[in-house]
């Protein structure tokens, strides 16, 4: 009986990961249902922001219909409940990134605050004049912005990790400028722009042996593969719901709590404080002290939601869904006379970049997006690695659970048209 | 797919392909640097001022089809007019291509009036006024010791 029965099971097993009931997922998405210009939407801009789940949506509606109160204040029913609920995203959160604790989990309003909180706290506490600050080419500017902020107010150094032209950190070169002056190593866990995954692991063994804390912008990363913070051992991470199928306006700064300990505070207000006065006040525990003001509660349940939504479907099987269209896409781009994918690393996910010859990416999604296509085009927030490939910009299709091969045809067949309508 | 026509003609591609007065000008009084931070696009533009008028203009820098073409047809149609004519131009320009009518009494646009479709691309209306608001700001310099004539 049994050996008739287990290759079945292994054969479903295998279809869980390799297959994903797209149909039946796309069908969770009601804004997919739509026709733009007349051709059904095909939505490819996944890395700046996500679809929402009927799950997030009505999880908004209904704390804004049933729930709908203040935080932590209240001895009301509403109140409670709505603590109830926030608290209990917290948990959700802890168990998504295998924190050890909830305290080590801070509500922002995206990976953007995150990373300007640790810049704005742990920043201006720890690094001082001349002392440096290791990046990479190819961080996002939210994860560059934040640093030279602070250089300018401290004097700090940033150094930069500079990229291969496949779209890989250049290790022995971060090894190099990994020095006794570095005192804080700040990463995308996975490039928005090139579609790169990081050795994390790598990165942070490198940096704790020389006792230098490791943040990663994990904001693309938190959608795509599955993120252990211990496993990682990262000092901190970043990201925003609203890339993980959530609102916009909520986000996760993850601190270990040796770290979240020792910061001063980041914003000063209500639900922030254990006692005011004018002569002094004394702030509350970690995360509260870094929550001043009431925060953002139905992004957090919708957030919540969002986790929930993930869990249920499987991050691995998730990442293994996306990895097959990629692969499929990166197989395709290949057949297009003229395009040219940009970043090829081997461990990459969930974007593709390109360009096409004598055409420049703006005028690639005007018309794409006549046909129905959602792509991304510009530097993409991005800039020196833009530089890096002398490119002024690339176009971008950057895939989410829902996304299938039938769309990648599309957009080749979007493409080769582009080429078309400019005559090549 | 009639509507991408009316943005992509066939002027436009030629502009695009072989854009005319793109080069670095030596001897030029007036430039001006335009730089589109969203998209990335920049252009440098050049022009030779003589009593008054635009003897030679130019222009160099990268960007999409319409802000090629765009610039491209610019300095065609800024050779011969006067400082007033230019900005004159500029204003109807602007006005054809954010649909903003309330502008002075019309202006024949001439060549330029193929680049009319983009005012139905709002999210192209940049790109296409880029090398305009370079015109603009090299127009502007006028005090600067440098561009008097």
């Amino acid at each position: 009986m049994s050996s008739v029965k287990e290759p079945v099971e292994r054969r479903l097993q295998g279809e869980a990961v390799s297959a994903l009931d797209v149909a039946r997922i796309r069908a969770d998405f009601p804004i997919l249902d739509q026709q733009v210009y007349g051709k059904p939407l095909v939505y490819l801009d996944n890395a700046a922001t996500t679809q929402k789940p009927r799950a997030v949506i009505d999880a908004v509606t209904r704390y804004y219909e049933h729930d709908n109160s203040n935080v932590h204040r209240g001895v009301h029913a509403l109140s409670q409940r709505a603590t109830e609920e926030y608290e209990g995203v917290r948990e959700k959160v802890r168990a998504f990134l295998n924190a050890r604790s909830v305290r080590e989990l801070v509500f922002v309003r995206g990976a953007t605050e995150a990373i300007n909180l640790v810049a704005a706290t742990f920043g201006r506490m720890r690094i001082r004049e001349g002392e440096e600050i290791l990046l990479t080419e190819m961080e996002h500017h939210s994860n560059i912005v934040p640093w030279q902020l602070l250089a300018e107010q401290t004097g700090a150094v940033l150094k930069v990790v500079p990229i291969t032209d496949s779209g890989e950190l250049v290790m022995e070169e971060f090894e190099r400028l990994l020095g006794p002056r570095t005192r804080l190593v700040a990463v995308a866990h996975l490039s928005n722009a090139l579609g790169t995954i990081n050795p994390a692991r790598r990165i942070i063994g490198l940096a704790h042996a020389q006792g230098v804390p490791v943040l990663l912008d994990g904001a693309q990363a938190a959608p795509h593969i599955r993120v252990d913070v211990q496993e990682l051992d990262c000092d901190f991470y970043a990201f925003s719901g609203h890339k993980l199928y959530g609102p916009t306006g909520i986000g996760i700064l993850y601190g270990k709590e040796k770290w979240l300990e020792d910061m001063p505070p980041y914003q000063g207000g209500g639900e922030m404080i254990r006692q005011v006065s004018f002569k002094r006040s004394t702030y509350g525990d970690i995360p509260a002290k870094f929550e001043a003001g009431t925060p953002n509660i139905a992004g957090a349940i919708g957030l919540g939601a969002a986790i929930d939504y993930i869990q249920a479907i499987g991050l691995d099987a998730i990442a293994a869904h996306e990895h097959a269209v990629l692969e499929y896409a990166l197989a395709a781009a290949e057949e297009v006379p003229g395009m040219r994918v940009v970043g090829c690393a081997r461990a990459k996910a969930s974007i593709l970049s390109f360009v096409l010859e004598g055409i420049h990416p703006h005028d690639i999604g005007t018309i794409l997006d006549r046909q129905g296509l959602a792509v991304r085009a510009g530097h993409h927030c991005a800039m020196p690695v833009m530089e890096h490939y002398g490119l002024p910009a690339t176009a971008r299709a950057s895939f989410a659970v829902y996304n299938t091969r039938e769309e990648v045809d599309a957009l080749m067949a979007g493409i080769r048209k582009v080429r078309e309508v400019f005559g090549q | 797919m009639s509507d991408l026509r009316d943005l992509y003609q066939e002027v436009i591609f030629d502009h695009n392909r072989n854009p005319r007065n793109c080069y670095c000008m030596k001897g030029a009084n007036r430039t001006a640097e335009g730089f589109n931070p969203l998209c990335g696009d920049r252009l440098t533009l050049y022009l030779k001022v003589e009593d008054g008028r635009i003897a030679e203009a130019s222009f160099q820098g990268s960007g999409c089809a319409i802000s090629t073409a765009s610039a491209s047809l610019m300095t065609e149609a800024l050779k011969g007019k006067s400082l007033e004519e230019a900005e004159r131009l500029f204003q109807a320009f602007h006005g054809r291509i954010t649909r903003d009518t309330g502008a002075a009494a019309p202006v024949d646009l001439g060549k330029l009036e193929v680049l009319s479709g983009v005012s139905e691309f709002p999210t192209r209306v940049k790109c296409a006024t880029l090398a305009w608001h370079t015109l603009n700001a090299a127009l502007e310099d006028k005090d600067e010791p440098a561009t008097t004539e």
